[in-house]
C-alpha cells in the first residue's frame, strides 16, 4: 500500500512563555487536519514524539477522546522521522486509512545538560566537561576542513544562507539576515564554530497526516508521495558524539547508510532531488551532510556555496525555511519541520522562498546524538 | 602536601612518573578502548584485559570548549567568571585507538592535526573533603 501525505500543521518554532508544548502540538495537529479538510474524528492512530514531554500521546486530551491507538515516540534527533515512518507503516500495512504523526517539545535555554549515565557513560566523563554535543561538531568539522580544503568562509556562508532563507519564511524564529563577516565574528563557542553557526533549543510543534495513497484524493488534489524513509544508527569504527574513545579505523557515518538504503528503497539518486532538508545542528553539519547524503564529493562545498548552488534558486537548494539554523530545533518537532517544509515546497505553496521551476522531489536527513541519522525521500 | 586524588579510579596508573591511561584489549580480536569496558564493542565477547595504553600519539582532531559546562554533571573548580577555555581532542594512540581528551592548550594557533603530543596529569578540582583531584590531558610535546 503506497502511503500520501495529505495535510501538514505548524506551530512555529521559537519561545512561547506560559504555552505548554502540547497545546503547540494541539494548534499543529489543527492545522494538518484544515489543510487536508479532515477531522480529527476521522484520523485512526497517532504517533506522537518528544523528548521533554513523557507523555505526548495524552495529546488526544486536548484533541477529542474518541479512543484511536495513541502512541509516544522518542528517538533523540530522529524522533520526527521515527513518528512518520511509524505512521506510515500503519497504514502501508492496511491497518488504518488515515494516520497522524505528531512532534512537539519546549526545552529550557542554554545547552543540555544530564547525567552521563542516560547514555551509558561514566560519571567522570560529565564531571571532566566532556558530556557535551557542541564539541562534537568543532571536532568534526576541523577534521573534514584538514581532509578536504573546506574554509571557514564556507561555514559562514552556509550560515548566512539559512538566516536568509529564515528571513523570507514569515514562520522562521530567526527573521534577520546576517552578514557572513558578523558570523565569523561572533563569539567562538568551538573552534571553529562561532555563536551564529549553530542551532539553538527551542519550542515549537508540526504535524503530518499520512493517508492511503488510493484515498489521497478525498483529501488535497495535490498529494505528496513518502518514497523511503530510512533510519540507521552508528557502526564501530564511525566519528560520532559522546564517544570516548574510537577505534583507529575509520568507518561512515550512519547518515551515509540511511542515505545510501533510501535512495534504494526510492530508486532515486541524489541527481533527481529537487530541494534539501539537511540536519544543521552547526554550519559544519551542513557543510559535511551535503557529501554525506551524496549531494557531492567530499570539498565540493566550496565551490557549491562560493557558486551559491544551495540557495533557493540554486542547482539544489537546501534548507529553503532556514533550516536548524534559523529555526532551532524542538528535538521532538524538528524532523516534521522538514517534511513541513519540503511538502509546502513540492505544492509550490512556499511564497517567497519557493524553488522555482515545479520541484517534483523532496530530502529530509535528520542526525543526532548518540550517531543516529534518518532520511525521508518525498515525491508529488 | 595533601595527596592528589583521580578523579575516577582505574582512568590511569597513578602516582607515577610516566602515568598512562588504562584501556582494555579484547583477547579474542584485539580491540582496544578507553575507558576500560568488560564487553568488546567489536565482538560482545567479556574478554578485555585492562592494559596501558600509549604515552604518546598524534593528534587526530581538536576543537575548544569556550563556554563553562553545564554543572552538574561538569564539576571543575572554576565559576562562570573564572572558567577559562579548554581544548578538547582525539589522540591516535599507535596500535591502540584514538582517545578524546582534554588538551593542555586551548590556543587553536598552537594547535595541528597531526602533531605530537604527550599525556599529562593536570590538576582538576576538589573532592567534598577537600582534597584536590586531577584528571588527564594531552600537550603538545
Ligand atoms: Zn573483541
Amino acid at each position: 500500500m503506497d502511503v500520501a501525505i495529505v495535510g501538514v500543521g505548524l506551530h512555529p518554532f521559537g519561545r512561547y512563555e506560559g504555552k505548554s508544548a502540547l497545546q503547540m502540538g494541539a494548534d499543529a495537529v489543527r492545522e494538518a487536519l484544515a489543510d487536508a479538510g479532515a477531522d480529527w474524528r476521522d484520523v485512526q492512530c497517532a504517533f506522537a514524539g518528544s523528548m521533554e514531554i513523557t507523555n505526548p500521546e495524552a495529546i488526544v486530551g486536548l484533541l477529542g477522546l474518541t479512543g484511536i491507538p495513541a502512541h509516544a515516540v522518542l528517538n533523540g534527533c530522529a524522533t520526527g522521522n521515527t513518528s512518520l515512518t511509524m505512521a506510515a507503516q500503519s497504514i502501508a500495512s492496511g491497518e488504518h486509512d488515515l494516520a497522524i504523526a505528531i512532534g512537539l517539545d519546549k526545552h529550557p535555554r542554554g545547552a543540555f545538560a544530564a547525567d552521563p549515565s542516560v547514555s551509558g557513560l561514566p560519571g567522570w566523563y560529565g564531571e571532566a566537561g566532556m558530556f557535551l554535543t557542541t564539541h562534537f561538531f568543532g571536532m568534526k568539522i576541523t577534521r573534514y576542513m584538514h581532509d578536504h580544503g573546506v574554509s571557514a568562509a564556507t561555514l559562514a556562508k552556509v550560515a548566512a544562507k539559512n538566516f536568509r532563507n529564515g528571513a523570507a519564511n514569515p514562520r522562521a524564529w530567526r527573521r534577520k539576515p546576517i552578514s557572513e563577516a558578523e558570523i565569523l565574528g561572533s563569539t567562538v563557542v568551538n573552534h571553529p564554530l562561532t555563536q551564529f553557526m549553530y542551532c539553538s533549543p527551542d519550542e515549537g510543534a508540526a504535524a503530518v497526516l499520512l493517508c492511503r495513497a488510493d484515498q489521497a484524493h478525498k483529501y488535497t488534489d495535490k498529494p505528496v508521495y513518502l518514497r523511503a524513509s530510512a533510519l540507521r544508527s552508528r557502526r564501530l569504527g564511525a566519528f560520532e558524539l559522546l564517544s570516548p574513545s574510537l577505534p583507529l579505523e575509520s568507518v561512515p557515518s550512519p547518515t551515509v547508510d540511511a542515505s545510501r538504503a533510501a535512495y534504494e528503497q526510492a530508486g532515486i539518486g541524489p541527481e533527481d532531488v529537487h530541494v534539501a532538508q539537511l540536519q544543521d545542528t552547526d554550519a559544519g553539519s551542513e557543510v559535511i551532510h551535503m557529501a554525506e547524503n551524496g549531494f557531492c564529493k567530499d570539498g565540493e562545498q566550496e565551490v557549491w556555496l562560493a557558486e551559491g548552488r544551495t540557495e533557493i534558486g540554486g542547482l539544489l537548494p537546501v534548507n529553503t525555511d532556514g533550516g536548524l539554523i534559523a529555526n532551532g530545533e524542538p528535538v521532538g518537532a524538528s524532523g516534521l519541520r522538514q517534511i513541513y517544509e519540503i511538502v509546502t515546497q513540492l505544492r509550490g505553496r512556499a511564497g517567497a522562498r519557493q524553488v522555482l521551476g515545479n520541484p517534483k522531489v523532496g530530502y529530509a536527513h535528520l542526525y543526532g546524538a548518540p550517531g543516529t541519522a534518518a532520511v525521508a525521500i518525498l515525491s508529488t | 602536601m595533601s595527596k592528589q586524588i583521580p578523579l575516577a579510579p582505574g582512568l590511569f596508573t597513578w602516582p607515577s612518573d610516566e602515568p598512562a591511561l588504562l584501556g582494555g584489549r579484547c583477547g579474542s580480536c584485539g580491540y582496544v578502548a578507553f575507558p576500560f569496558r568488560e564487553h568488546c564493542l567489536a565482538c560482545g565477547l567479556p574478554e578485555m584485559a585492562e592494559v596501558e595504553l600509549p604515552r604518546r600519539g598524534r593528534l587526530w582532531t581538536f576543537t575548544t570548549q569556550q563556554f563553562r559546562p553545564p554543572a552538574p554533571p561538569y564539576a571543575g573548580a572554576d565559576t562562570v567568571e573564572s572558567f577559562v577555555p579548554y581544548g578538547v581532542g582525539y589522540i591516535e594512540l599507535p596500535q591502540a585507538c584514538k582517545v578524546e581528551s582534554r588538551l593542555t592548550v586551548s590556543d587553536p594557533a598552537q594547535l595541528s592535526i597531526g602533531q605530537e603530543m604527550e599525556l599529562a596529569i593536570v590538576p582538576f578540582g576538589v573532592t567534598s573533603d577537600g582534597q584536590p583531584t586531577v584528571t588527564f590531558a594531552f600537550r603538545p610535546v
